[in-house]
């Protein structure tokens, strides 16, 4: 090839490059391995990371089972290793499957259009509140304190530069969103109301109520919901005007924090306003029913400086695996799924309550509660390692006022044995 | 196509009709949706909306691109084309006529004549035209 | 009669593929692909249940299986062909990445678990963060922006930081014309005004322009380096050194670190902040539009601001996280970044190792440059200026035939090849952006070229040929002005229709 080219080494075509770019030595890298050491590695650092522990933690991340299927299917080639789909007559597996993406999330939360989805459930809530700021013209916004604490953070870091003043509002002993006081907050300069069911404590809150106290004062209600296996069983927030919502419990591993996904989802009427892709059905000359990624002008590569979003990479592979969660279990399945999940916490709360724990927030929840410890968290830590027991998350770095409390969280693969040795070691005096 | 003589044109493309009084009609014109290809959205300002000339009032969009619109005139919106909206395809067959935008009352009518008319425009797109190739 | 919307005698050759209606069209009542353990604790019921899910699809395993299969031969991927899509480096995506991904612990970690239990996960991270300051020559990186395209607004939120610190708020970033539209989009939104920045004749930065608007107003200029004409800025050093100068930052965009790793480290030639792609110059999956990730590297100045938690180390060496961070942007998302990006390209790196990512680097430009040196004369090259990992065409020859950049890309699906990147960047018309990356062997790219050379013979001779493609695919050019004019984004229940009795 350097003969066609003309060139005596490989180094001409670096030869361009001022002298002082250059970098005249190796780089710091240990030489290639071979797989089986690679494997090593790793086999040692996830031995490092408490497997096989049975764990209590939700709190945005959610332990489902992946059916077996799942891996299978998208570690196909023709799926992971394509690339967004441009060129529509060579991705039609890619736009057919986000088509149907679309639509179960649009029958899941009651709305009329989703888009191929954004990064997490975190950033969604940030575009969602972008999207009301847009289409209200206003730019106050009104959160919470019971949404999940990391998705309120992030709002504040994308909107710290920018003027779009933010209150956020408590809740009430019940563990529910004080409506009271939200109805205070909420006034002609807000543009969006964000409120998450099943809250951060698991408790759950009433869409209707919400949605009318932003709509009294022509606000948008966005609905955040962090777990969309509740969807399964729980009413959707169909009065909701955008839903920002955490996937990563439809089949997306936990994986210690990432990569998971987010949507969008809202009424048809605010589909220029939405952020991200979107496929829509096309027809070629032959009359042949296609897909087509459209309404490209809201995005990036041709609205540039004046976009919805800058988002260009979203997380297609993790809303496929979603998709085909979501098409296994289907409309029975989704429901018992639920149940399960229902059931399981409900049962665990049941047994913190008997051993004479305090069980906080008695509201309808679905599968996360939060319990009062006797005694610190860090007591109890050897008991928990011992047993391979990850106990839920603490929390009073977030909310202090609620002292030695554990948020906890039980799905449908929590055995009950393990339920009864949790709630054991947290009994102990 | 021709461009009206009773038009008058600016150098982004878009015409100003004026009509009785201080009433004109505003769009834009062949040349510009020639370059947009198929047009697929347009957004119109509100009624009621102040325009100044030379700012944006309104976009047009076809599937690959967004042009923004500006107003050549100042006034304020009395009405938007409604139809065109629900089919923005009338820019393509008929920008100069069906495919009016707004209609405005101008706050300085004479602004209009100082743009180009009809035969200035013709030969300003001609060195568009020429240029581009 | 030879049918010549079918190449002959080249890599595409004509194949069944399957039919497959939407899933909701395939379901069928009482239907299911699942199967939950039995309950061992007792049953509750919800007094607000929600009723059943309307028209959600109800299929067997086997019925998903078929689906999603059928599907994916619609598709093409990087293990099918070459994909030259410019910027987009869309190279092998090893196995072993996914292997270890999946390891009970990783795959099924959670971000929560406490620092004692998640040590592994952690020194993953430490160590995959020492390997990329290593290859960028920066000091201090975050793993966090899920994407390019958040890395993009993570630095230049940095940058917002630093300044605001120092008492010099500025109000502009300049962004050559060249850019890939993710830069304007993060500007605007990170609240600066976005002020274009006119390229030379040979393709780079025209100095004379930058000289005049890298003002005391300027916070930043974002560069990518080689730029997306795959051209390296050589004035980089009077570049750097101007905006310095001016008490503005220096942001490149990592997009085309695949022409760089190992041969030159953005540290050294004064960039301040950068983001990379995982997902490009380190081989972590497309995935059919992503998940990616766009790790941030910087220089010492701007260590106080990264987003929390910051990555530390122990006394004996050992990671942790540190939360105690008062000057901190805050959180760009929750949790700690694309972990499952982190193994996959940690594994890329040591699969290499220093030999092998040098290597990489050099094939990649060698092939770009093969493909420039065998194409031009049939393709038109509008810069003289030496190519790197990607080289740009213009479509010029062809459209005197009225044959642009899109049609030469949907022939090119024909011949058996998946498209390059199509009119961007915006500076060149009728672009034809080509990045073969060092996954293509020499047959390979000898095959790509051969069709391409073909192509630009069939503009000439039958243009029509090349208007209509693609002759050969599943479906044909689709109507996209009327899915933008009238959108369906879902599927709907078609209303049923009464039939009348008359015929019966």
């Amino acid at each position: 090839m350097l003969a066609e080219l003309g060139l005596p080494s490989v180094d001409e075509l670096f030869s361009h490059i001022p002298e002082y770019c250059r970098l005249n030595r190796s780089l710091n890298i240990p030489p290639g391995q071979a797989e089986a050491d690679i494997l090593a590695y790793f086999k040692a650092a996830a031995a490092a990371n408490a497997p096989g522990f049975t764990s209590f933690l939700g709190a945005g991340a959610y332990h489902h089972f992946r059916p077996a299927h799942l891996d299978s299917l998208v570690s196909r080639g023709e799926w992971f290793t394509a690339y967004t789909p441009y060129q529509p007559e060579i991705a039609q597996g890619t736009l057919q499957s986000i088509f149907e993406f679309q639509t179960m999330i649009c029958q899941l939360t009651g709305q009329e259009v989703a888009n191929a989805g954004m990064y997490d459930g975190s950033t969604a809530l940030n575009e969602a509140c972008m999207m009301a700021a847009r289409i209200t013209g206003r730019s106050g916004f009104v959160v919470a304190r019971s949404v999940h604490p990391q998705y309120r953070q992030v709002l504040h870091t994308l909107t710290q530069f920018r003027d779009f003043p933010t209150v956020e509002v408590g809740f009430t002993p019940a563990g529910t969103c004080d409506w009271d006081a939200l109805r205070a907050a909420v006034t002609d300069a807000t543009a969006a109301v964000a409120i998450q069911s099943p809250n951060f404590f698991g408790s759950l809150e009433d869409w209707e109520t919400a949605a009318e106290i932003a709509h009294a004062r022509g606000a948008l209600l966005v609905a955040v919901i962090t777990d969309p296996v509740s969807l399964g069983l729980l009413p959707p927030p169909a009065a909701a005007d955008i839903v920002a919502m955490e996937l990563q419990g439809f089949g997306i591993p936990v994986g210690f924090g990432g990569p998971y996904a987010g949507i969008l989802a809202s009424r048809q009427k605010f589909v220029r306003s939405l952020p991200g892709r979107l496929v829509g059905e096309a027809r070629d000359s032959d009359g042949r029913r296609g897909f087509v990624l459209t309404l490209s002008t809201r995005e990036q590569h041709i609205r540039r400086e004046k976009a919805t979003s800058n988002i260009c990479t979203n997380q297609a592979l993790c809303a496929l695996m979603a998709s085909i969660f979501m098409a296994t279990y289907g409309k029975q399945g989704l429901r018992e799924l639920a149940q399960h999940n229902l059931a399981k916490a409900a049962y665990a709360a049941q047994a913190c309550s008997q051993a004479g724990l305090e069980v906080l927030f008695p509201s309808p929840r679905f599968h996360e509660f939060v319990v009062r410890l006797r005694r610190p968290l860090a007591d109890l830590e050897p008991a928990l390692t011992q047993a391979k027991l990850i106990p839920g998350l603490a929390l009073h770095p977030d909310y202090p006022e609620l002292g030695h409390a554990l948020l906890v969280c039980c799905t449908e693969i929590v055995p009950r044995t393990a339920i009864d040795s949790l709630v054991a070691i947290l009994a102990q005096r | 196509m021709a461009y009206p003589n009773t038009f008058r044109y600016t150098t982004e493309h878009e015409w100003v009709a004026p009509q009785a009084g201080k009433a004109a009609r505003i769009g834009i014109t062949d040349f510009a949706q020639h370059q947009l290809g198929d047009i697929v959205f347009v957004e119109l300002p509100a009624v009621g909306t102040e325009l100044v000339a030379g700012q944006a009032f309104g976009t047009v969009e076809s599937v690959k691109a967004v042009s923004e619109v500006f107003a050549p005139v100042s006034g304020r919106v009395t009405a938007i084309n409604t139809d065109l909206v629900k089919s923005p395809e009338l820019l393509n067959s008929d920008p100069h006529g069906a495919a009016w935008m707004v209609e405005a009352e101008l706050s300085d009518p004479a602004q209009a004549a100082k743009l180009m008319d009809s035969g200035a425009y013709e030969t300003f797109v001609a060195e568009q035209d020429a240029a581009a190739h | 009669m030879s049918d010549l919307t079918q190449p002959a005698g080249t890599r595409a050759a004509r194949h069944q593929v399957q039919n497959e209606d939407l899933l909701f069209e395939i379901s069928s009542p009482g239907k299911c692909g699942y199967q939950l353990p039995a309950l061992d604790v007792p049953p509750v019921s919800l007094e607000q249940a929600r009723t059943e899910i309307p028209d959600f699809p109800e299929l067997s395993e086997l019925e998903v299986i078929r689906h999603f299969t059928r599907l994916s031969t619609w598709n093409y991927g990087v293990d099918t062909g070459i994909y030259p899509l410019g910027s987009c480096t869309m190279k092998y995506n090893a196995r072993i990445n996914e292997l270890v991904t999946r390891l009970d612990g990783l795959g099924d970690g959670h971000p929560l678990q406490s620092e004692a239990l998640s040590q592994g996960a952690l020194r993953i991270m430490q160590l995959l963060s020492q390997y990329l300051l290593e290859i960028t020559g920066m000091d201090a990186i975050t793993l966090q922006p899920a994407a390019g395209a958040q890395g993009e607004l993570t630095g230049i939120l940095l940058v917002r930081a630093a300044l605001a610190a120092r008492g010099d708020a500025r109000r502009k970033v300049l962004i050559p014309d060249s850019a890939h539209g993710t830069n304007p989009a993060t500007a605007a939104i990170a609240g600066y005004q976005v002020e274009n920045l006119k390229s030379n004749p040979g393709g780079t930065v025209d100095m004379s322009s930058l000289e005049r608007q890298m003002t005391a107003d300027v916070a930043a200029l974002m560069l990518t380096n080689p730029n997306t004409l795959g051209i390296f800025e050589e004035d980089i050093h009077r570049i750097a050194d101007l905006v310095h100068q001016r008490g503005g930052m220096l942001y490149m965009d990592g997009a085309n670190m695949n022409a760089l790793v190992g041969r030159s480290r953005p540290g050294d030639f004064g960039v301040d902040v950068m983001h990379l792609n995982l997902h490009k110059t380190f081989s972590t999956p497309h995935g059919g539009g992503g998940p990616g990730s766009g790790p941030v590297a910087i220089k010492r100045e701007l260590e106080p601001y990264l987003p929390i938690p910051v990555l530390a180390t122990r006394a004996d060496g050992s990671p942790r996280l540190d939360f105690d961070r008062p000057r901190s942007i805050g959180r760009v998302r929750a949790f700690y970044g694309n972990f499952g990006m982190f193994t996959r390209a940690l594994a890329y790196i040591m699969a290499n190792g220093c030999d092998g990512l040098l290597q990489t680097t050099e094939d990649a430009v060698l092939n770009a440059n093969y493909i420039r040196k065998k194409l031009e004369g049939a393709y038109a090259l509008p810069y003289a200026t030496p190519s790197m990992h990607e080289v740009v065409f213009s479509d010029s020859l062809q459209a005197a035939r009225g044959v642009h950049t899109g049609d030469i890309a949907k022939r090119l699906i024909d011949y058996g090849f998946h498209p390059y990147t199509v009119s961007f960047p915006l500076v060149v018309r009728g672009a034809l952006m080509i990045e073969p990356t060092e996954s293509a062997n020499l047959a390979e790219l000898d095959e790509f070229i051969a069709a391409m050379r073909a192509i630009a013979q069939e503009a000439q001779a039958t243009p029509e040929l090349v208007t209509a493609a693609p002759h050969t695919t599943k479906i044909r050019r689709l109507d996209e002005v009327a899915a933008a004019r009238n959108p369906v984004l879902r599927w709907q229940r078609p209303p049923v229709v009464e039939h009348s009795r008359a015929s019966s």
